[in-house]
């Protein structure tokens, strides 16, 4: 991450090139049940990004190498749709496919109970279809969304924000032009409810103070994420609070 | 207690949906229920599903959930593998059910399991035991277990099970006024025989408590489906 030259990312107001201010996130929009056949769906709409998630199981965990008999294993599975990106992506996995699968398991873990159902699997596939940055973000907002609606038994659930920095100024959910040439970007995952932190990345420099005006933008963002997860939760399954 | 009240609010009406993680107040002399754990003194949700409450227990009635096998369940299988002395079952758990040779029908002979029971057949068994990683063992000892030949086996979420058919009612007026004979299982799938015309009342019947089986404001409309005289 170099920074972008000369180019004003942010003006001397604080206004951004999308017209929203330093703690403001992009419009969200959450639903669940997209998916009939799956136990569990959900789709996130973060401004352009566009994430669907699905669940399957618990199932018999395959091959049985990778079962733990004591608990189930979450299978996660991120993959960005071969369009979209402007750039056409190669499909199948790679190495940020890999990391990305590897850090939402690791989140979702944490508050999944995974030790009703040892011996099993938990398939979560997240599928990106149009990206903008901060897609990690979205992908586990969406599995988290999915995993309650497949009646998954879970502790809290998990919702993902990302903070960075463009021009020298701390601000909250990166859009791709910032994501591309800020100076930082710091996503975190964190229990809607217990406020307990389960996923931290960090790319670039951040100074401490910088860092913690990052935290609190995510900490500040992760509430009315939350109501619009329950509301697509309560929309789904009939519910009338 | 009335049948409404039997019911523990799970008619829909003032139904409070709860989410994974949503505090449930203080723990203090209130029983645990099914999709509730304690924490610090605080009862958290760790189910979406309807909150039950009534002065001893806290409880969420899941909106989703795969069927977890108990001993005693009367349930519908079907053979997925053979073996040369026992079969494993697709009961509708996570995991497969063992059906040995010794628990099944008729007399087989060790290598001739594959000539009383083949894959793809349907059998009405009843869960035997249950080991601590969810394994089980059914027997096809016992009255009425058998292997199903005729009807068709339809699928209900397990979940509505309970909420359905805890009164004997609903299943008594569907098979009346369907004219089917019907085996309810508590793995979420029923037998049900009778002619074409009589079972595809049926098929549709189920169909619409499918499309249904999400929202708990409807309770009441599946159990009128299912006791609805049909013409």
């Amino acid at each position: 991450m170099g920074g972008y030259g000369d180019v004003q990312m942010i003006d001397e107001n604080g206004i951004r090139v999308d017209g929203r201010t330093a703690g403001e996130i992009r419009p969200v929009s959450i639903n669940a049940g997209i998916i009939p056949v799956a136990d569990g769906s959900a789709e996130v709409i973060w401004g352009t990004n566009h994430v669907i998630a699905a669940v399957y199981g618990p199932m018999e965990a395959h091959p049985r190498k990778i079962q733990k008999q004591d608990r189930a294993v979450l299978d996660v599975r991120y993959n960005m749709a071969p369009f979209s990106t402007t750039d056409r992506i190669r499909p199948g996995f790679n190495r940020r496919s890999r990391e990305i699968s590897k850090v939402t398991a690791e989140a979702l873990e944490s508050v999944v109970l995974t030790e009703l159902y040892p011996r099993s699997k938990i398939r979560v596939e997240i599928e990106v279809i149009t990206a903008e940055a901060g897609t990690r973000c979205a992908g586990i907002t969406a599995a988290s969304v999915a995993l309650a609606d497949a009646g998954i038994p879970m502790t809290d659930m998990v919702i993902s924000v990302a903070s960075g920095k463009i021009n020298g100024v701390v601000v909250c959910d990166l859009n791709k032009e910032e994501d591309n040439y800020g100076e930082a970007d710091l996503p975190m995952g964190v229990c809607a409810n217990s406020g307990e932190l389960v996923f931290l990345q960090m790319d670039g420099d951040l100074s401490p103070e910088e860092f913690q005006i990052a935290w609190d933008y995510n900490m500040e963002a992760i509430a009315p994420v939350h109501e619009m997860m329950i509301d697509a939760l309560k929309r789904s399954n009939g519910g009338d609070e | 207690m009335s049948d409404q009240n039997a019911r523990g609010g799970r008619d829909g009406r003032g139904t409070r949906l709860v989410t994974p993680g949503a505090s449930l107040g203080a723990s203090e002399g209130r029983r645990i229920g099914h999709g509730v754990v304690e924490n610090e003194g605080q009862l958290i949700a760790v189910k979406l599903g309807a909150l039950i409450e009534n002065e001893e227990e806290v409880s969420v009635i899941p909106s989703h959930t795969r069927y977890t096998p108990r001993p005693g369940d009367l349930v519908i299988g079907v053979v997925e593998a053979v073996q040369s002395n026992l079969w494993f079952l697709d009961i509708n758990a996570p995991f497969n059910a063992l059906l040995p040779m010794s628990l099944g029908p008729g007399k087989a002979e060790f290598g001739g399991a594959r000539n009383v029971l083949n894959v793809g057949n349907t059998v009405l068994c009843r869960i035997q035991e249950v080991d601590e990683t969810h394994s089980s063992v059914v027997t096809m000892k016992g009255l009425g277990l058998r292997r199903i030949d005729s009807g068709i086996v339809e699928a209900i979420p397990p979940h509505l099970m309970q909420s359905l058919f805890s009164d004997s009612n609903v299943l008594k007026s569907l098979k009346s006024s369907t004219d089917c004979r019907i085996i309810l299982a508590d793995n979420g799938r029923m037998w049900v025989d009778g002619d074409s015309k009589s079972m595809s009342n049926v098929i549709s019947k189920l169909e619409q408590i499918r499309a249904m089986s999400r929202d708990f404001s409807s309770l009441e409309s599946m159990v009128e489906i299912l006791q609805t005289e049909v013409y």
